[in-house]
């Protein structure tokens, strides 16, 4: 076993939820978890592809960066809440990606003046399903008419893999990080090592690709959470869990775009929308 | 931050969506650095053509430019020698041109975004969003 899961308190105030279990989470994991973000996904891959030549998107929630640089027949920018995700993001590619510092709810570009979108698992980190479909609509609003928009959000429905969640479970939910101390690693002391076991810190396929030294973390009793997490700084990120059918209604509900194809990858939901 | 980027970003405050005065932002107090990128002709006609050459304008005299023609190159072929200076100079400013540190300001609402280490910075203080 790894690391539980734990449901949230309801009725937390939605900006101090998302800045609390969202927001300053990712700028203490970002160089840690920027090193698990490295392979693309291939429906993203697929779709940045198939976009014509010479077009403008954005990529809202682009993390490291890591498909920013998929097509270079294309001009992207990308923009992340997070700057220490963003600092990777630029350090990654030397300087030659565009990105910046921006709200997903406040994005800083024209609207009706872009050609496709993508946020790639970033709208279920949204607290509630209003401001979900809010962030939704609020990227279309960057769209012309006909730009097409490529949301993946994770799903609930994940028996086959590591977490197993399924149809009925909690939607709302903290998912555990471990970051492991360096300087309290003990090299000579043999703990149960769980290389290969992947046990703690995140749910993508991704993993398997992850540092050795975060496997090495000991696994924590549900009990000893708190102490442990001040020991191993365990951080707890927010995620709702999408389940079968609600990432497309959250997208009809914006009443600005039609399906145009969706499905599910890797645990997760994906639907490509157009603006109308 | 590139050049080209000025383009596409404005001030993200929703009631400055629709005023004319919030794009482009003026650039103030920057700081320029040149940064190899790899010239793609194609890339640069095509972006041309969709690019709002009064906003290139102005950011360009913001910057201390003004000497980029007042109206918008068009028909550039890369084939042709005379269109090439033009578009290694476009390249040269557009691409290569990087605001490492300034200030952006909305010319709406006043509102001032920060450029550090080539990354511009949108995010609002709680009371604008």
């Amino acid at each position: 076993m790894s690391v539980p899961s734990l449901t949230i308190s309801k009725g937390l105030d939605p900006k101090s939820q998302e800045e609390d279990f969202v927001h300053n989470v990712y700028n203490e994991i970002a160089p840690h978890f920027s090193q698990t973000r490295y392979k693309p996904w291939p429906i993203v891959e697929k779709f940045l592809k198939s976009r014509e030549d010479y077009s403008v998107g954005i990529d809202v929630g682009c993390g490291n960066g890591k498909y920013l640089g998929i097509n270079d027949k294309l001009f992207m920018i990308g923009t992340d809440r997070s700057d220490g995700l963003i600092s990777c993001a630029q350090e990654l590619s030397k300087n030659s990606y565009n990105v910046g510092v921006a709200d997903g709810l406040n994005l800083p570009h024209p609207n009706d003046s872009l050609d496709f979108a993508i946020s790639i698992a970033v709208i279920h980190h949204f607290a509630t399903e209003e401001r979900r479909i809010e962030a939704i609509s609020h990227v279309l609003s960057k769209l012309k008419i006909g730009g097409e928009f490529l949301i993946y959000c994770w799903a609930l429905e994940q028996e086959n893999s590591r977490r197993g969640y399924k149809e009925g479970d909690e939607q709302d939910i903290l998912i555990p990080w471990v970051l492991a101390k360096k300087q309290e690693k003990k090299p000579k002391q043999p703990k149960r090592k769980r290389r290969g076991e992947n046990t703690n810190n995140n749910e993508q396929v991704e993993l398997e690709e992850s540092t050795p030294e975060v496997a090495e973390v000991e696994v924590v009793a549900k009990e000893q959470l708190e102490e442990e997490a001040k020991q191993s700084q365990t951080k707890y990120r927010y995620y709702h869990l999408y389940k079968k059918g609600e990432l497309i209604e959250n997208a009809l509900k914006t009443n600005h775009c039609t399906i145009v194809e969706d499905g599910y990858e890797k645990d997760n939901w994906w639907v490509i929308v157009k603006k109308i | 931050m590139k050049f080209l980027t000025t383009n596409f970003v404005k001030c993200p405050i929703k009631g400055c969506q629709s005023s004319l005065d919030a794009f482009p932002l003026k650039y103030e107090e920057c700081q320029l650095a040149q940064e190899e990128q790899e010239y793609n002709p194609e890339f640069l006609c095509h972006m041309l053509e969709r690019l709002d050459w009064n906003a290139i304008l102005k950011v360009a005299h913001d910057l201390g430019n003004d000497s980029l023609p007042p109206t918008k190159p068009e028909d550039l072929d890369p084939i042709m020698e005379d269109d090439q200076a033009i578009l290694k100079d476009l390249h040269t400013l557009l691409l290569e041109t990087q605001v490492v540190d300034g200030k952006m300001v909305c010319k709406n609402c006043q509102h001032i975004y920060y450029i550090k280490n080539s990354i511009p910075n949108f995010l609002l203080p709680p009371h604008l969003c």
